[in-house]
């Protein structure tokens, strides 16, 4: 009677496809949407656990941490699993919540060597890596692959949020040309982080994911909203393309991932073992 | 021809989740009557159909407690060719 829904997608979903850019339609192109996030910390728990609740139907979940008790002020989805990889951890919180959610949990480090490869499998990425080679590479990898962004960041109080859309805006390389030189910007692990700001951040993040696979509302492609709060300020930046960025300008010196562009001084080998 | 929905003993927000999706399946122009046996029910989808642009062709209540909407949905009935000439 109704398409392809069951009865229960019905009630599940009842309040969104009743939203007027939603319907039926928009709900069938979330169940056959594909999302990555890399990174399921802060930012990649929000997102997580809205975007499964949607029904985006593939999640693709990368991360090669395990979930430590430090984790869970802010970490939200990994409750009662310490000790167990966050991509698992992450896994069963989706399958907990949605069984229409197709997981793809990769235990692993987002590299260089396997980035492009990841990212080719899916519509749209979340960037919530927590370290600024990270952030590079995934941008890189979406930009030669032509795959939308949403980047996320948060530090102290702080955070911003901002979409690089391919060929459509400026990409993290036009906003934030060069890496910070190390130790300039605390880690979160240094400086600390209010448990409440993954989950807004994340959750802006998520909202962009969902309005690109349907189509409507406009993201924050050419814009970076920053929040505070301490405060409890939004503000927003425009950011235009740079006819000179390295890799979507004009004439981009970088054409190809090659790992020795993701280095960052003092910082340790990806490993699976926090203990090691 | 007119395509029929029997939500009788369907309650909000379904009433109107699933006359929503059946209009989806719908060319514009197009009727659906709709089966309903709440009165809260009725109007809401009456409601919730118009605020989508649909016309509400008919209501009326057809036996004790059991009410029918005869709902339009939007968009051209005809080519525009025709309706020009």
């Amino acid at each position: 009677m109704s398409g392809s829904f069951t009865d229960e997608q019905i009630r599940r979903y009842s309040r969104q496809i009743i939203l007027p850019d939603v319907g039926g339609i928009g709900q069938r192109k979330l169940l056959g949407s594909r999302v990555l996030i890399i990174g399921a910390g802060g930012l990649g728990s929000s997102a997580i656990a809205y975007l499964a609740a949607a029904g985006v139907g593939t999640l693709g979940i990368i991360d090669s941490d395990i979930v430590e008790i430090s984790n869970l002020q802010r970490q939200i989805i990994h409750g009662g699993n310490i000790g167990l990889a966050k991509s698992i951890s992450a896994e069963s919180f989706v399958r907990r919540l949605n069984s229409d959610v197709d997981v793809v949990a990769y235990q692993a480090c987002f590299s260089a060597e396997n980035a492009r490869t990841i990212v080719r499998e899916y519509d749209f990425v979340i960037d919530g890596s927590d370290n600024f080679p990270t952030h590079y590479l995934i941008n890189d990898a979406c930009v030669l692959e032509k795959k939308p962004c949403s980047h996320g960041s948060i530090l102290r109080y702080e955070g911003y949020a901002t979409t690089s859309i391919p060929e459509r805006g400026p990409c993290y390389r036009c906003i934030f040309k060069k890496i910070p030189p190390p130790g300039l910007i605390p880690s979160c692990q240094e400086a600390g982080v209010f448990g409440v700001l993954p989950g807004i951040i994340g959750t802006i993040q998520a909202s962009e994911a969902l309005k690109f696979v349907l189509g409507t509302g406009q993201t924050l492609t050419g814009r970076l909203l920053c929040f505070n709060a301490l405060d409890m300020t939004f503000f927003e930046a425009s950011a235009r393309k740079r006819l000179d960025c390295s890799i979507c300008g004009e004439y981009p010196r970088i054409v190809s991932i090659e790992p020795e562009n993701y280095l960052e001084e003092g910082r340790k080998e990806c490993r699976l073992d926090p203990r090691a | 021809m007119t395509l029929e929905l029997d939500l009788r003993g369907e309650v909000c927000p379904y009433t109107f989740v699933k006359t929503k999706l059946k209009m989806e399946e719908m060319a514009g122009g197009e009727e659906l009557t709709i089966l309903l046996d709440d009165t809260e029910a009725t109007a809401n989808v009456s409601r919730s159909l118009k605020s989508e642009g649909h016309d509400i062709v008919d209501l009326k209540s057809i036996s004790r407690g059991v009410w029918q909407i005869t709902a339009k949905k939007a968009g051209f009935q005809t080519p525009r060719k025709e309706r020009d000439e």
